[in-house]
């Protein structure tokens, strides 16, 4: 039977890390998740409040004023131990910012933007901001050429410094893998960049 | 059949729990690992589909987020059936290696890097 391998110490259990992908409605984040994805990508949804909290007491939830937020995720195993999962937010829904758990323990951010609509990804990048989690932009061609530099692109964001754009085609696995490289390579950055915790006590 | 999408949707789920109240969800995150105990404690008797399905399911160790979207349920309404099994002694769970935001550990980082490397 499966996980009969149980020899004290062999068979670790697997951990489980997740980056999120945001951005506007439309900018790719379905299609970034299924493209790097090892499974077609799942869909789960969630009751918030309106104080935009996960429901706690289900019952009466009809009449609470709550809404359900949907979003779509993949899984890529990155070794027998350890496994990513990626959360594609969703573009319209005005409540998905507030799903706690959502940020709670992301590695990282990926914002994808449309060069001809960047201000649709403008709360994306306010919700990594705020929570103080580090992303890249991922900056989708959807002119078919990457009609815009990175450095135009950064500065109609508002980027905080140091935050890479990185050209992108959500279709392409590799152009995706790029994109969560680049990502990776801003997280060990922003960890050298920090103080060493100092020793408890 | 209802015609109505939203209509029927929002029942039944609370059937399903009971209308339990204040369950305590803090061990289930999206991504917190299941895993199915084997052998099971006691007889699965008495035990709703749902709760069979997971069981089933989580034979290898899955997220609790995948349990939601193959159940087809909100992800609310999983945790607290997790929370009964749980509770049961008839899953584990394997809380995420970060926990909150900020500074993750660095091998983890490095080794997650590795990996997407290697797509
Ligand atoms: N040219 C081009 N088209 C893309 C790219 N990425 C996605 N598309 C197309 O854009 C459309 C929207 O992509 P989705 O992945 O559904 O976008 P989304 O961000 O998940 O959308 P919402 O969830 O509705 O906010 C689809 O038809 C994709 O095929 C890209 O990099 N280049
Ligand atoms: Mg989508």
């Amino acid at each position: 039977m499966p996980g009969s391998d149980t020899a004290p110490g062999a068979a670790r259990a697997p951990e489980a890390v997740k980056i999120l992908i945001a951005g506007g409605f439309g900018v790719g984040k379905t299609t970034m998740v299924g493209s790097v994805s090892e499974i077609t990508p799942m869909h789960t949804e969630e009751y918030l409040t309106e104080a935009g909290v996960e429901v706690d007491d289900l019952s009466g939830v009809e009449d609470k004023g709550t809404t359900t937020v949907a979003l779509d995720f993949g899984r890529i195993t990155l070794t027998p131990d350890l496994v990513l999962y990626l959360f594609g937010t969703p573009g319209q829904q005005r409540f998905w910012f507030m799903w706690n758990d959502l940020a709670l323990g992301a590695l990282g951010g990926v914002v994808l933007v449309d060069t001809r609509r960047l201000e649709t990804s403008f709360a994306a990048i306010d919700f990594f901001e705020r929570r103080g989690i580090p992303f890249v932009v991922g900056a989708n061609g959807f002119d078919g050429e990457h009609l815009y530099a990175s450095e135009s692109i950064r500065d109609a964001l508002a980027l905080p410094h140091g935050t890479p754009v990185v050209p992108c085609d959500a279709r392409e696995r590799a152009s995706c893998r790029d994109v969560l490289l680049a990502l990776m390579d801003h997280l060990i950055a922003v960890a050298a960049a920090q103080p060493t915790p100092e020793p408890a006590g | 059949m209802n015609g109505s999408g939203t209509g029927g949707r929002l029942v039944r789920p609370f059937a399903l729990v009971g209308g339990r109240t204040q369950p305590s969800r803090a061990d289930f995150t999206l991504i917190t690992l299941v895993t199915t105990v084997d052998p099971q404690p006691a007889p699965v008797t008495g035990l709703q589909p749902e709760h069979l399905m997971i069981l089933r399911r989580c034979r290898v160790p899955t997220a609790a987020a995948e349990i939601a979207a193959h159940l087809d349920l909100p992800f609310s309404v999983v945790t607290i059936m997790l929370c009964d099994l749980l509770d049961d002694g008839r899953i584990t769970t394997a809380r995420p290696p970060v926990q909150a935001s900020g500074s993750p550990d660095r091998a983890l980082l490095q080794k997650v890097r590795d990996g997407i490397a290697r797509l």
